[in-house]
C-alpha cells in the first residue's frame, strides 16, 4: 500500500502540471482552443449529469415525472450544443484538409517502413525522381529505391530526420513501403496514416524553431514503439544553409 | 438449474448439460465461457500494464516480455474481450438465459442451431487461445488486423500461422454469431406469448433485438472480409495489398497484377467493427432501463421513446464506421459526413441518459447490488460517452486518434459500462438461475471497489492521451529521440494507472468469492424476489417450477414496470397480472 500512496502523490502532482504538448504550428492554437472548449463543455456536462443523478437519489420521494418537457427541452439544448461544436470543428477541418497546399509550399516526401521514417527533398530541380520497390536497398544507401535511370532522382535528398524552415508552408506527401504506419507529430497537432499504395498530402506551417517528436501511431510490428524520428524546425536562413550543405553532399 | 430425476444417470446428465439444446443450459454455458475469457483477458491486460511501467519484470514460466509479446497481449486481450466477453455474455449468455422467458416463450426458436452456435463459439475461443503455442506465437496486429501487416506472413512474428488461427477463430465466431442472431430475431418475432405486443416488450428484449439485427448485418460483412484476407494470404489475390508492396525485403506477390487497397479492409472491418460496439452495449442499456425502473418503483420514463432510440442507435450505428478512418486516408469530405452521422448518435444516447435520470429522480430507490451496478452503468455511460462527440470531430481526432484518450473512451463506455451491465444482470438474475440470492454485503463492497478502480484506471488515460501517448507502444522507457522525452513524461501517470488496474482486477476476487459462496450458501430466494414485473419471474416460467402446475398459457396484459402506490402501500402489477386493475395508460 505504501508504493500506492506514493503513486497517489505523484499522480496529484502530474494532475496539476499536465497539459497538451507544446504547440509549435500556426494552425495549432485554434485546434487547441477548440479542444479545450470541448473538454470544458464535456466536463461541465458530466458534472451536471452526476449532480442531477445524486440530487435525484438523495431527495425525498415524489410522484413520478410525466411531463415531456424534461425530455425534449434538454435534448433540444444538447442538439444545438452538438451542432455548434460540429460546425466549429468542420470549419477547422475544412481549413486544414479541404484544399491542398499553396503552390509555393516546400515539398517533402515522408515514407514509412518497418521501423523508420525517411524524408525526401526534391533537390534543385524541384522534382522527385521515380522510385521502384525492387531497387530499395538501405544498405547501399538507397532506402527508398530511387531509380538511377531517372535524372530527376539524382539530386534528391533523403534524410532520417525531418528538417523544416519556420514560418513556411510545407506540403507533405506521405506513403509507406510496406504496411500502414501512422505519421504523427503531436507538437504540430498533425496525424495522418501512411498507407502503402497511396500518396496522401497534408500541409501545415511550423512556427517555433525547436526539435519535436515524430511518432508512429498505427501498430506496424514489433518495432512500432521505437519507430520515430526528430522534426527539427530551423529559422529560414539556417534551413537554407542546411539544405545547401545537403545538396552539395548529393551532387558530389 | 433444476435437477429432475431421470433414468440413466451420468450419461444422461452429460448429454443434458454438455450437449443440451435447452436455452437455459446454453445460456449458462455461454456465461461460463465468458467468465473464463474475461479472466484470461484481464490477466493479459495486467501483464501489459506491468510491462509498460516495469519493462524489466520477468514473467514466471515465460521470461521477459518482448515487444512482439506485448503486441500479442494487446491483440489477444482486445479480441477476447470484444468477441468472447462483451458480445458473448450479454447477447448469447443472458440472451439465452432470459430472453425467451421475458417474451413468454419456453424455448428459443431453433434449439439445435442454438447448441451448434455455442459449440462453434467454444471452438473459436479454443482456436484463438491455442494460437499462443504455434511457431511465432499469436497474431500481433491488434484486434483490427489492418493489412498489409495482417496479409503478409513475413511482416512480423505471429503474422504467420498465428494470424491464420486468428482469422479462423474470428471466422468461426462470426458464423456462430450470425446463427445466434438469427435465432434471437426469429424467437422475438415468432414466439411472443399472447398479449406481448411490440410496445409491451421489455427494453432488454429491444436491446437484444437491435443487437441481433446489427449482428446479422455486421458479422456477414466481417466474414466476407476475413475470407478476402485469407485469399490474400494464401490464394495469391490482392484485395488489400497494393502492387509492389515491399515487406521485410520481399515484394509481395511479385508479378501479380492485382493492385489492392488496404483502405478496403478498413471500410469492411469498421462496417462490422462499429456496430459491434453497439452489439456489446445495447443489451446493457436495455437492462439498465428496466432495473432502474424496477428498483425505483417507477415506469421507465418515455418508454416508447426508449424503444425508438434503441432502434435509432442501431440504425445510426451502421452509418458511422468512417469515424475510425479520419486520418486513415479517407477523403476529407467523407470525414465531414461521417462526423455529422457520429455527432447525430449523441442525440438518442442523450435521450437515454435523460430517461434514466428522470426515472430515478426523487424515487428513493432500493439500493440492491444490481441497482448499484445499474447506477454505475449510468455514470460510466455518461463519463465515457461524453468523450465520443469530442472524438467525432475530425480536427480533434487528428490529434487524439490512436492515443490513450481513445483507449480511455472505449474502455469506459464499452468495456466498463458493458461489464457493469453484466454485473447488474448477474446479481439480478442469480436467484432465477440458482434459487438463491448473491450476498448483498459482498456485492456492495464489490460495487464500490470496482467503480473506484474503474475510474482510477481509465480517467487518467485521458490525460496521458492528451499528453500524446500512443496506443500499442510496448515500451515507454528507453525510446530514442524527442519521442522518448514525450513518452517518459507520461510515466508517473502510467504508474498510477497500473496500480489502479491491479486494484481493479483484485477487487474482482470479491465477485468470484460471492459467486461461489452464494451458489452453495446463498440465502434462499422467494419467487420473484425483486417484485419485478417482467415475465422471466412468472411462476410458470420459473426454472424450479414443476412443469405440471403450469397450464401452458401465458398471457400478458400490460407494459412492464407498472406500480401503483396507494396510501403508502405498494402494488406491483406484473405483466401477467390480469385482475381488475386497468392497464395504466402509457405516457
Amino acid at each position: 500500500m505504501i508504493p500506492f500512496s506514493i503513486q497517489l502523490g505523484t499522480f496529484a502532482l502530474s494532475l496539476a502540471t499536465w497539459g497538451l504538448p507544446f504547440d509549435a504550428s500556426t494552425h495549432g492554437p485554434a485546434v487547441d482552443r477548440h479542444l479545450l472548449l470541448n473538454l470544458w463543455i464535456i466536463l461541465g456536462l458530466a458534472a451536471l449529469a452526476h449532480l442531477i443523478l445524486l440530487v435525484g437519489l438523495i431527495a425525498r420521494r415524489r410522484a413520478e415525472a410525466t411531463s415531456w418537457h424534461v425530455e425534449y427541452l434538454p435534448l433540444a439544448a444538447l442538439a444545438i450544443l452538438f451542432a455548434f461544436l460540429t460546425i466549429r470543428a468542420e470549419r477547422l477541418w475544412a481549413a486544414a484538409r479541404y484544399t491542398g497546399a499553396d503552390l509555393s509550399a516546400l515539398q517533402v516526401q515522408v515514407v514509412g517502413e518497418q521501423f523508420a521514417w525517411y524524408f525526401r527533398y526534391p533537390g534543385t530541380d524541384y522534382t522527385f525522381g521515380v522510385t521502384k520497390p525492387q531497387l530499395v536497398d538501405a544498405g547501399a544507401g538507397n532506402p527508398l529505391g530511387i531509380d538511377p535511370a531517372d535524372n530527376h532522382g539524382a539530386d534528391d535528398i533523403v534524410t532520417s530526420e525531418l528538417v523544416l524552415p519556420a514560418n513556411r508552408e510545407v506540403d507533405l506527401r506521405i506513403n509507406s513501403l510496406d504496411v500502414i504506419h501512422g505519421f504523427s507529430v503531436p507538437e504540430m497537432r498533425l496525424k495522418q496514416n501512411a498507407v502503402p499504395g497511396m500518396t496522401i498530402h497534408i500541409h501545415f506551417t511550423p512556427k517555433v524553431p525547436g526539435t519535436y517528436a515524430i511518432l508512429c501511431t498505427q501498430v506496424c510490428g514489433m518495432g512500432h514503439y521505437r519507430m520515430n524520428a526528430n522534426l527539427r524546425v530551423l529559422p529560414a536562413e539556417k534551413f537554407a544553409a542546411w539544405l545547401t550543405a545537403k545538396q552539395k553532399a548529393v551532387q558530389r | 438449474m433444476a435437477h429432475r430425476k431421470t433414468k440413466g444417470g451420468a450419461t444422461v446428465s452429460f448429454r443434458r448439460y454438455l450437449f443440451s439444446t435447452n436455452h437455459r443450459v446454453i445460456g449458462v454455458q455461454y456465461l461460463v465461457l465468458a467468465l473464463v475469457s474475461v479472466t484470461i483477458g484481464t490477466l493479459l491486460s495486467l501483464l501489459m500494464r506491468i510491462h509498460l511501467v516495469w519493462p524489466d519484470y520477468i514473467v514466471p514460466f515465460h521470461g521477459p516480455i518482448l515487444p512482439e509479446d506485448y503486441l500479442a497481449l494487446v491483440t489477444i486481450h482486445g479480441t477476447i474481450m470484444l468477441f468472447f466477453v462483451l458480445t458473448t455474455a450479454p447477447q448469447s449468455g443472458f440472451g439465452n438465459l432470459i430472453l425467451p422467458s421475458q417474451i413468454g416463450a419456453r424455448r428459443m426458436a431453433f434449439p439445435v442451431a442454438n447448441a451448434i452456435s455455442f459449440w462453434l463459439t467454444a471452438t473459436a475461443l479454443l482456436i484463438l487461445l491455442s494460437s499462443t503455442f504455434v511457431p511465432g506465437g499469436s497474431a500481433i496486429s491488434g484486434w483490427t488486423a489492418y493489412p498489409p501487416f495482417s496479409a503478409i506472413a513475413s511482416a512480423g512474428p505471429g503474422q504467420g500461422f498465428g494470424m491464420d488461427m486468428w482469422l479462423a477463430s474470428i471466422a468461426v465466431f462470426a458464423i456462430a454469431g450470425t446463427i445466434g442472431a438469427i435465432n434471437t430475431l426469429v424467437t422475438i418475432i415468432k414466439l411472443r406469448c399472447e398479449g406481448m405486443t411490440w410496445d409491451r416488450i421489455p427494453l432488454t428484449v429491444w436491446g437484444w433485438f437491435t443487437a441481433a439485427l446489427l449482428s446479422v448485418i455486421a458479422f456477414s460483412v466481417l466474414l466476407a472480409a476475413l475470407l478476402l484476407l485469407f485469399c490474400d494470404r494464401h490464394a495469391g489475390t490482392s484485395f488489400f495489398v497494393p502492387t509492389g508492396d515491399l515487406v521485410n525485403g520481399v515484394i509481395h506477390a511479385a508479378g501479380h497484377p492485382g493492385n489492392g487497397s488496404p483502405l478496403l479492409w478498413l471500410h469492411l472491418f469498421w462496417f462490422f467493427g462499429h456496430p459491434e460496439v453497439y452489439i456489446a452495449i445495447l443489451p446493457g442499456m436495455g437492462l439498465t432501463s428496466m432495473l432502474l425502473a424496477n428498483f425505483s418503483r417507477r415506469r421507465v420514463f418515455a418508454y416508447r421513446m426508449m424503444i425508438f432510440t434503441t432502434l435509432l442507435i442501431g440504425f445510426l450505428g451502421i452509418l458511422l464506421w468512417g469515424h475510425h478512418m479520419f486520418v486513415a486516408g479517407l477523403n476529407p469530405y467523407a470525414a465531414s459526413a461521417f462526423a455529422v452521422s457520429t455527432m447525430a448518435i449523441a442525440i438518442p444516447a442523450s435521450a437515454k441518459v435523460l430517461s434514466w435520470l428522470v426515472t430515478v429522480w426523487r424515487s428513493r430507490p432500493r439500493y440492491t447490488t444490481a441497482m448499484l451496478f445499474s447506477l454505475g452503468f449510468v455514470s460510466l455511460f455518461i463519463t465515457g460517452g461524453l468523450t465520443g462527440p469530442v472524438l467525432a470531430q475530425p480536427i480533434l481526432d487528428e490529434y487524439l486518434h490512436n492515443t490513450f484518450f481513445v483507449v480511455a473512451h472505449f474502455h469506459l463506455i464499452m468495456a466498463m459500462a458493458g461489464i457493469f451491465g453484466l454485473f447488474a444482470a448477474t446479481y439480478y438474475w442469480f436467484p432465477l438461475m440458482s434459487g438463491r440470492f448473491m450476498s448483498e454485503r459482498l456485492g456492495r463492497l464489490h460495487f464500490w471497489t470496482t467503480i473506484v478502480g474503474a475510474y482510477a484506471t481509465f480517467l487518467p488515460m485521458h490525460l496521458t492521451g492528451l499528453m500524446g501517448e500512443p496506443r500499442h507502444y510496448a515500451q515507454l522507457i528507453g525510446v530514442p529521440n524527442a519521442a522518448g522525452h514525450l513518452l517518459a513524461g507520461t510515466l508517473p501517470l502510467n504508474r498510477f494507472i497500473t496500480w489502479s488496474a491491479i486494484f481493479l482486477a483484485t477487487a474482482q476476487l470479491l465477485f468470484f468469492a460471492n459467486l461461489i459462496h452464494s451458489l452453495y450458501r446463498g440465502k434462499i430466494a422467494p419467487p420473484n424476489p425483486w417484485q419485478a414485473t417482467t415475465l422471466e419471474w412468472h411462476p410458470a416460467l420459473h426454472p424450479n417450477a414443476p412443469f405440471e402446475t403450469s397450464d401452458g398459457r401465458i398471457v400478458v396484459y400490460r407494459q412492464p414496470c407498472e406500480y401503483l402506490a396507494t396510501a403508502g402501500e405498494e402494488l406491483i402489477l406484473p405483466q401477467w397480472r390480469s385482475d381488475g386493475i386497468p392497464n395504466i395508460k402509457p405516457e
